[in-house]
């Protein structure tokens, strides 16, 4: 995030569309494999073994913190394998399509009043949308790799992506309600400037009015990147990683890469909605300093948002596809319904 | 307004030589991830025009969800890699013939109402659709929704008479 940091202070120049631009292209570049390897490093080597009674890995760096930058170097220097049958064209697009989805997300996600890539009118909804993508990548690995875990494995997520993707969008609708727009920068406005009954001590974040919400967006969450418990479409047992089984050296690095960089994306767009995001609700929001401070006050939120979203992970043991299914369906998806119609209730009537 | 002249001529090409290689290659696949290029075309040109909301909407709906739902169905039910069965295009003229008339019919129309009228490529705002959406467009809108809600118990009683036997 230090990058982001650096990208605020360059804001504050006046620089030409074109710089602005590049600069803004090599920030979002550089967050995504930074965003993965911090996720990677702090819980899934860290946090996970500490979790097991074990130090994980130590020999690489101070406490192993070089560990996946090694890991990545192995990846890149390893052989690019083509199975037989595949649809090659196909198969080397997948990975792309997959991050690429990871990268459109950060475009919208504020850090700072200025430091952001882009600010839409529709914000949210686009974030939303982007992240859709990547189920097309998904599907056409599966396909391509003309192999039968792969094409189960893209089915299965296929199926679980679709299911979760409607309760992510509804549990998104209360906030959209209280805050009165779609736009990320005002949602954080909204959370910094907001009163609870009338007090304005701590401002209005959404986790406290929203708490359905939040719980039904951290478990779609949990979902759409696939992580246990909703493993299913790449459980190693029964399916030998489903739809990356094939991929190798650099294309199974991209789909790592996707995994924790929508992971920390999704925790982010979780911080903005749910926790206020990069703004403390005491002081001036248009101030300079801000775009210093906002990203640190968000790179906080979203640790603490991916902490809850591995403890998940690491506790929980696999839903099977029928139990998946129904909590989508029967669960969440009506538990979100019920929130938006309460929601909209107390807007009408406070 | 040079920039979107072209910006519009690039991504009327690519759209048009995408939608092409969806009715000519043999392999189904493919044809339903040409598909997705020519939708992000489409997605491409609401922006271009302002729309950024229906530009949003259209990436999320028919990329995010009915393409998937393709490439799902067509997964399901030709998974088989050593047979490698392919599109025939037996039906070529019937389908070209569709075509030229169903292209007909749209120039007609849209040359009949946009004629001489300029667009306004302002950004229209979220706010702006959704006020429009229920004060003005109401009864289609609703219309709209029984419509979709009568097809979807409609798909659930086929679906359950079949299984029933």
């Amino acid at each position: 995030m230090s990058s982001a940091t650096v990208m605020s202070g360059l804001l504050a120049v006046e620089v030409p569309y074109w710089a602005s631009a590049i600069i803004k292209l090599g920030v979002v570049a550089l967050v995504v494999p930074t965003a993965a390897l911090v996720l990677g490093y702090v819980f899934l080597l860290k946090m996970m073994s500490f979790m097991q009674s074990r130090l994980g890995p130590m020999e690489a760096g101070p406490y192993g913190t070089l560990q996946l930058l090694a890991d990545g170097l192995k990846f890149i220097q390893k052989e690019d394998i083509f199975p037989e049958k595949a649809d090659r064209t196909v198969f080397a697009l997948a990975p792309l399509v997959v991050l690429i989805s990871t990268f459109l997300i950060y475009v919208v996600i504020p850090t700072g009043p200025d430091a952001v890539v882009a600010q839409l009118d529709v914000g949210i909804f686009y974030a939303l949308a982007v992240s859709s993508l990547s189920v097309v990548g998904i599907l056409m690995a599966g396909w391509a790799s003309a192999n039968k875990y792969a094409l189960m494995g893209g089915l299965r997520a296929a199926g679980q992506l679709i299911a979760y993707e409607l309760p992510l969008v509804l549990a998104v609708m209360g906030v959209v309600i209280q805050a009165g727009t779609l736009d990320l920068q005002k949602i954080v406005a909204a959370q910094a400037n907001g009163e609870i009954f009338g007090w304005g001590g701590i401002g209005n974040p959404f986790i406290l009015t929203q708490f359905v919400g939040f719980f039904i967006f951290l478990v779609a969450v949990q979902a759409e990147t696939t992580q246990p418990p909703f493993d299913m479409p790449v459980a190693e047992s029964e399916i030998v990683g489903g739809y990356q089984v094939e991929y190798t050296g650099f294309r199974f690095l991209f789909f790592f890469m996707g995994e924790f960089g929508t992971a920390f994306a999704f925790a982010a767009l979780a911080a903005v909605l749910f926790l206020g995001g990069w703004a403390l609700p005491w002081g001036d929001l248009t101030h300079w300093g801000f775009n210093i401070a906002g990203p640190v006050i968000m790179l906080v939120k979203v640790l603490a948002v991916s902490a809850l979203i591995f403890w998940f992970r690491f506790t929980y043991p696999r839903l099977r596809e029928d139990q998946l299914q129904r909590l989508a369906w029967k669960f969440l998806i009506p538990l979100s319904l019920i929130n938006i119609v309460v929601t909209g209730i107390f807007k009408v009537v406070l | 307004m040079i920039a979107e002249h072209v910006a519009f001529g690039i991504i009327a090409a690519v759209m048009v030589a995408s939608a092409l290689r969806v009715v000519t290659t043999r392999d189904i696949v493919h044809a339903a991830l040409y598909l997705v290029i020519v939708l992000a075309g489409v997605a491409a040109l609401f922006l271009l025009v302002g729309a950024e909301f229906t530009g949003i909407t259209q990436v999320l709906i028919y990329i995010g969800a009915v393409i998937v739902l393709f490439l799902f169905g067509i997964m399901l039910t030709r998974s088989d890699f050593d047979q490698d069965e392919e599109t025939d295009h037996k039906r070529k003229f019937p389908a070209i013939l569709t075509a030229l008339l169903l292209a007909a019919v749209m120039i007609g129309a849209l040359v009949d109402r946009f004629e001489d009228v300029e667009l306004d490529a302002t950004p229209q705002t979220t706010a702006q659709v959704s006020d429009e959406l229920f004060s003005q467009y109401i009864v289609p809108f609703e219309a709209v929704s029984v419509l979709l809600l009568a097809a979807l118990i409609g798909a659930i009683v086929i679906a359950r008479r079949e299984e029933g036997g």
